[in-house]
């Protein structure tokens, strides 16, 4: 299969023109992606921020779970911010069943509290990641326990995770897409192959 | 209150990024008003990214008169506590003391809007004083830019809400955008004389001719009823849509149970949804729109004399 692009933004709703406008940024050809069609033109997708109550529905009612894992079971990299990341992760509590569920963390929504509560600090990144990042936490989830094979990238302080990485995917519970530093945008594309 | 949950001195709550990233979280989607707890889980299920808690939507507002006011306390708190979506209430223009309830709420978002009857013709809230975001109605890109400088996070056209006439919010989304691009071509020793025509901060103007864009997210409303409309709307350059009588108001006209009611809803809901976020796809838009045989009887805005016309509340 020949891909034209090297990203994929998921477009169904949310910060997806900022994800577009990052990439263009650092001169990563981008597309915006809402069908299976435009899936299968693209080499990884970044799930952006947003409500992942509505995303939940619409990737399901657009039937675009299937292709997603599909896609992932071939090694697709995929990242999401936010709303993204519960998108990717297996366990969102009792009552909640899991939407893509392919990463090994366990997440709760809403963690932090309502709007009011939406944040900007300065996260710390593993040592090979350089100065703090600059993070905007909007409604954000958090990571409240990985499995064995998920590696911690970013943490606020010295127990909340925010940040992992396990295998070809990244999720961050934050927006790097509403900041101007491309370093998570940088750390993703350099996990596209070919 | 702020704060609390996250207990930490460098967390920094109530910033503009923090408020009008929220904005920029919710584009592409709709947001639905809402009268009670089943309609807000009705939209929810629908994909609505957030709901408008409401006395009575603007339809009503308009049939019945009276003083349209913030929605009562149990009901905001009803709303709030039936979904998981971002929940928004309306205060009056001016009503700081109806906005620092809804604060205290700690609901997520405020709009404060010219559907509900004005409290003070002069002045509107000092917004950027507040931890939560608020959205406001506008007309042109000075009022839109007026209510920014004021503090407001996000900004929606104001159409003529409760008509199902989608005529005003056209014109106000296409005046915004011709505006835009207008202050885009201009020269840098234009914008002082440009800022003094439209009443609009210099700051603000220079940000506009910079970006060719809305310092804020842009949604339409007042007056969406058909995912036709909502199409439109996005074509013509809004990043997301309100729909207020369009859905409930629409459902209640067609049927006399709660049980149809709440089908007819639920599958407007969800055309509309789904129009918002393939408006560019026409051939789906047609498809979403296939089960729906119903839109709200609405009103020819043109029929409406200039004084009852909600969107000239505000400047």
């Amino acid at each position: 299969m020949s891909f034209q692009f090297d990203v994929g933004v998921l477009a169904v709703q949310g910060s997806f023109a900022e994800h577009m406008q990052i990439l263009s940024e650092i001169n990563c050809p981008a597309m915006e992606v809402r069908s299976q069609k435009d899936l299968e033109q693209v080499k990884s997708l970044i799930i952006p921020g947003g409500e992942s109550t509505t995303i939940g529905k619409l990737v399901r009612r657009f039937d675009l779970i299937e292709p997603i894992l599909g896609r992932a079971s071939e090694g697709m990299p995929i990242w999401g911010t936010c709303a993204g990341l519960i998108c990717l992760a297996k366990d969102l509590g009792p009552s909640d069943p899991p939407i893509l569920g392919l990463m090994d963390i366990k997440v709760q929504r809403n963690a932090y509290g309502r709007q009011i509560d939406s944040f900007e600090t300065a996260i710390e990144l593993d040592s090979t990641q350089g100065d703090p990042f600059h993070a905007v936490f909007i409604r954000a989830p958090i990571i409240v326990s990985i499995g064995p094979n998920v590696e911690v990238v970013a943490t606020i302080g010295q127990n909340s995770i925010v940040a992992v990485e396990q295998d070809q995917y990244l999720a961050t519970s934050f927006h790097p897409e509403l900041t101007d530093d491309p370093r998570f945008h940088l750390r993703f594309v350099s996990k596209i192959k070919g | 209150m702020s704060n609390g949950h996250s207990g930490n001195s460098n967390h920094h709550t109530g910033t503009w990024v923090a408020k009008s990233g929220l904005a920029q979280m919710l584009k592409g989607g709709v947001i639905m008003d809402v009268t009670s707890a089943d309609e807000a889980i009705i939209a929810e299920e629908a994909g609505a990214v957030a709901v408008m808690a409401l006395e009575r939507v603007p339809a009503d507002i308009r049939m019945q008169g009276g003083v349209a006011r913030m929605a009562p306390v149990s009901k905001m708190v009803e709303i709030r506590d039936s979904v998981s979506i971002p929940v928004m209430a309306k205060c009056r223009i001016g009503h700081f003391a109806e906005a620092r309830i809804i604060e205290s709420l700690e609901l997520d978002y405020i709009d404060e809007s010219e559907v509900l009857t004005p409290a003070d013709p002069e002045n509107h809230v000092d917004k950027n004083d507040f931890k939560i975001p608020f959205v406001c109605g506008a007309l042109d890109l000075g009022q839109a830019l007026r209510r920014i400088a004021e503090g407001a996070a996000m900004i929606r056209t104001k159409g003529e809400a409760g008509t199902g006439d989608i005529i005003e919010a056209v014109r106000h989304m296409r005046t915004m955008m011709k505006q835009i691009r207008h202050v885009a071509s201009l020269e840098k020793d234009e914008l002082i004389t440009e800022s003094k025509a439209l009443q609009a901060p210099y700051d603000l103007v220079k940000e506009v001719h910079r970006t060719g864009r809305l310092p804020v997210v842009n949604f339409a409303a007042g007056g969406i009823a058909t995912p036709a409309d909502a199409a439109l709307m996005m074509h013509l350059g809004a990043e997301g849509n309100f729909v207020g009588s369009g859905i409930f108001k629409a459902a209640k006209q067609n049927s006399d149970n709660d049980e149809e009611m709440q089908t007819i809803a639920l599958s407007l809901a969800r055309a509309i949804v789904d129009a918002t976020m393939n408006y560019k796809d026409f051939k789906l838009v047609a498809d979403v729109s296939k089960n729906i045989d119903v839109a709200m009887s609405g009103i020819s805005s043109t029929e409406i004399p200039h004084p009852d016309r909600l969107a000239s509340r505000g400047h």
